[in-house]
């Protein structure tokens, strides 16, 4: 099997699996006061100051919750409600129009439940939010802002965000800046501190870690009320028994994924333009949407004219490689991607669009593999869709 | 894959069988986000679900597709066209015929398959003949006699020759968690069940008159002439009551000049069928053999002849409540399951002896 998913989820590392299973031998609730629960705190608090040293955060910064679903969820909504408590004149919920669905729906719950103002910051062809537009914006609205959050890398096409530059005009305006950094940390440098954002997500799964825990750094003096209430674990943000040995695995993870980034990028950068050559010269039409340069070194995301994803992904499938139309649904109708329509395409080339993403366990075989069944598949996709034009 | 246990238990023969199987569940409803209630409906978000979970425990790919603009196109749309036109209309078979062996069957070879397995209980073997499930109450040979020798030669049914108790049984021993659930009954798309609150919602109230097909007397009102079909007794809530104090029946529903037609059981017997859209396998003709005329309806014997594009039946022994819109199959009875010869689309049902009745009966679409 050829593995291009990897941004949907990839391996563990062997060291986070190792450090997993030590630690979920051991007993002990992190909350206890006796032994067995010193014990398991201590593994605790040494993976929060392992990840805060490594992600250029304090470790109180960082909170543990159960992955990017739940740290979005907490940073949109528990600092809008913090925000409009302080000032009930702040309403307003800024994002880009092509966030992941954690934070575009949890920004919709707000506008539909809460009574929120949403604006959407719209993005250029190759997905790139523009500063300018958050200041006009800020210039506007500055006053009714409760929160602003911007991903740092686009986990369709790939696209990384100006999240430095974004970051700056919200601190100018005093308004909190949260970024979903899923997608970016161990793939392109990521700090906290440097990055000026007052929240950022991360998560176990896409980085090596296991599934089912991730992290919200949240800066020190940013009010944010809990989604969770409870035994007032984690600042009394995040309330909830600590998965210790799953805490482990992920500071395991981080520390080797960050450590290992500028080495990770250059290799699989390389082979992701590898990739990308070869699959334009096996089918020259195709379209690579996202940014040239500003991109996850993993990332290759195409349209394939004349193609539906959803065929080419069902007979991709078929000879063994695994790959993504971009984000699924519940029901598994595929729905054109949200992200492609902000970057102007039209329902077509939306339609026709299939993500390739490579990580740390990716070889040239998994692109031999890929070029070998690309040829076929595309001919029979597109003979599958002019079946498909009225009778 | 609808979710049920028919076409998981078809899906595991077919692997069985040694073929390259891919499950595919259709979204057929514009908006998925319907949960099933009691027994309806079969495009739910948790029939999608069961459907899945069969396709893992069989070990087969699974994908959902979605036909909801050419199911609304090809058969909502035509369901309220065809009561709007006066006739009586087939969802179940008009989606046989134009999505799963049509549009599905279209892409799926276009994909590189060979077939489209269902879990429609028929027979269609070696002979390439369609013929009746050995399970006489479950046979679906009806719904499907709408397919052309293409289509079935691009057809597999595996569930034909077993019972569906045995279905079931086999279903619960390959652990298919769907084994007990029930069948799914009705019209998918009306998910209350309501069909004549569902053509009232897309046709408007367009009362009329039901008049006695003797007399010509007006005997009542109706809100919509859509909502009746031939043969019917129930609802018709008639204010005048017969002169002989029987029950009366609709005898045909003319949209031309929104009449719905009464009379009584004896008036609505025809000896005549005329049929058009014909699909027919090759046997010579006049011919005879048995006839259908609804899903799960009497069998008649009769002489069947078809001529180009019209098939016409001399029923041995009248039937009664022959609707247009319905498809009338022709059956060669055969110990190996009653062998399907072609059908074609109801037009109207007459009556051959003069005097006997009077006019046309289920001529809907002949008066309109």
């Amino acid at each position: 099997m050829a593995y291009l998913d990897h941004a949907a989820t990839t391996p563990m590392l062997a060291e986070a699996l190792d450090a997993y299973v030590v630690a979920a031998g051991g007993i002990g609730n992190p909350s206890s006061l006796h032994a067995a629960g010193r014990g398991a705190r201590r593994l605790v608090e040494e993976s929060r100051e392992r990840i805060a040293a490594v992600v250029g955060a304090r470790p109180s910064e960082v909170v543990f919750t159960s992955g990017g679903t739940e740290s979005d969820n907490l940073a949109t909504k528990g600092i809008f409600w913090a925000r409009r408590d302080a000032d009930p004149r702040r309403t307003r919920v800024v994002a880009s129009s092509v966030e992941h669905h954690a934070v575009l729906d949890s920004v919709d719950w707000l506008s539909g439940h809460e009574g929120a103002t949403v604006s959407w910051l719209p993005v250029d062809a190759l997905g790139r939010v523009h500063p300018a537009a958050l200041a006009d914006l800020l210039d506007e609205h500055g006053d009714e802002i409760a929160v602003i959050s911007v991903q740092w890398a686009n986990n369709e096409v790939g696209t990384v965000q100006p999240v430095h530059e974004l970051a700056e005009v919200a601190a100018r305006a005093g308004i909190p800046f949260h970024t979903d950094a899923v997608q970016a940390v161990g793939q392109i440098p990521v700090d906290f501190a440097a990055g000026g954002a007052a929240a950022l997500t991360l998560t176990g799964h896409k980085l090596g870690g296991p599934v089912g825990v991730g992290a919200l750094l949240l800066g020190r003096d940013v009010p944010c009320t809990p989604l969770l209430h409870g035994g007032g674990q984690e600042r009394d943000v995040r309330s909830g028994t600590l998965d210790t040995a799953g805490v482990v695995a992920f500071a395991v993870a981080v520390e080797s994924a960050i450590k290992n980034q500028q080495e990770y990028a250059v290799r699989i950068g390389a082979l992701r333009d590898e990739l990308v050559e070869r699959v334009r010269a096996a089918v020259p039409d195709v379209v690579l949407n996202g940014h040239p340069e500003h991109r996850l070194p993993g990332n290759a995301h195409f349209s394939f004219p004349g193609c539906e994803g959803d065929a080419l992904l069902l007979l991709l499938d078929a000879k063994g490689i695994a790959c993504s139309t971009g984000s699924a649904c519940s029901a598994g109708v595929a729905q054109p991607s949200h992200v492609l329509l902000a970057m102007g395409a039209d329902d077509d080339r939306a339609r026709s669009s299939l993500r390739f993403t490579l990580g740390h366990t990716s070889t040239r075989a998994d692109v031999d593999a890929l070029l070998a069944a690309l040829p076929g598949a595309v001919e029979r996709a597109r003979r599958a869709t002019a079946m498909k034009t009225p009778r | 894959m609808s979710g049920g246990v028919d076409s998981a238990v078809a899906a595991a023969r077919a692997v069985a069988a040694g073929h390259d199987v891919t499950g595919v569940h259709l979204a057929l409803a514009r908006n998925p986000q319907t949960y099933r209630t009691g027994a309806r409906g079969c495009c739910t978000l948790e029939d999608s679900r069961d459907a899945r979970r069969a396709a893992d425990v069989i070990g087969i790919p699974f994908y959902v597709w979605d036909m909801a603009e050419q199911f609304q196109d090809d058969v909502v749309d035509d369901f309220v066209a065809e009561y709007a036109a006066g006739r009586t209309p087939n969802p179940c078979l008009r989606c046989n015929e134009k999505i799963k062996f049509s549009a599905v069957l279209d892409r799926a070879v276009a994909l590189g398959f060979d077939a489209v397995v269902t879990g429609h209980h028929a027979r269609l073997g070696a002979d390439g003949l369609l013929r009746r499930s050995v399970d006489q109450a479950k046979d679906q040979s009806y719904v499907l006699a709408v397919l052309t020798r293409a289509q079935l030669d691009r057809a597999v049914f595996p569930l034909g020759d077993s019972t569906k108790a045995r279905v079931r049984a086999e279903a619960a021993e390959r652990g298919l968690a769907v084994a007990e659930k029930p069948d799914s009954h009705d019209i998918c798309f009306i998910a209350d069940g309501d069909t004549r609150g569902f053509l009232a919602d897309r046709l408007g109230e367009t009362p009329g008159d039901v008049v006695d097909g003797r007399t010509g007397a007006v005997v009542g009102r109706h809100s919509g002439a859509y909502a009746y079909t031939v043969g019917q007794r129930k609802g018709l809530d008639l204010r005048v009551p017969a002169p002989d104090g029987r029950p009366r029946y609709v005898l045909s529903i003319t949209p031309k000049t929104n009449t719905v037609t009464v009379g009584s059981r004896e008036d609505l017997e025809v000896d005549t069928v005329t049929a058009d859209r014909v699909i027919w396998h090759g046997e010579c003709t006049p011919v005879e053999c048995d006839v259908q005329m609804r899903a799960h309806g009497e069998v008649v014997p009769a002489v069947v002849t078809v001529d180009g594009d019209t098939l016409v039946a001399r029923l041995r022994r009248p039937a009664r409540g022959v609707a247009a819109g319905q498809a009338i199959v022709a059956y060669r009875t055969d110990q190996d399951g009653d062998i399907v010869l072609g059908s074609a689309t109801i037009a109207s049902g007459t009556v051959s002896e003069p005097g006997a009745v009077a006019g046309d009966r289920a001529g809907a679409a002949g008066n309109a």
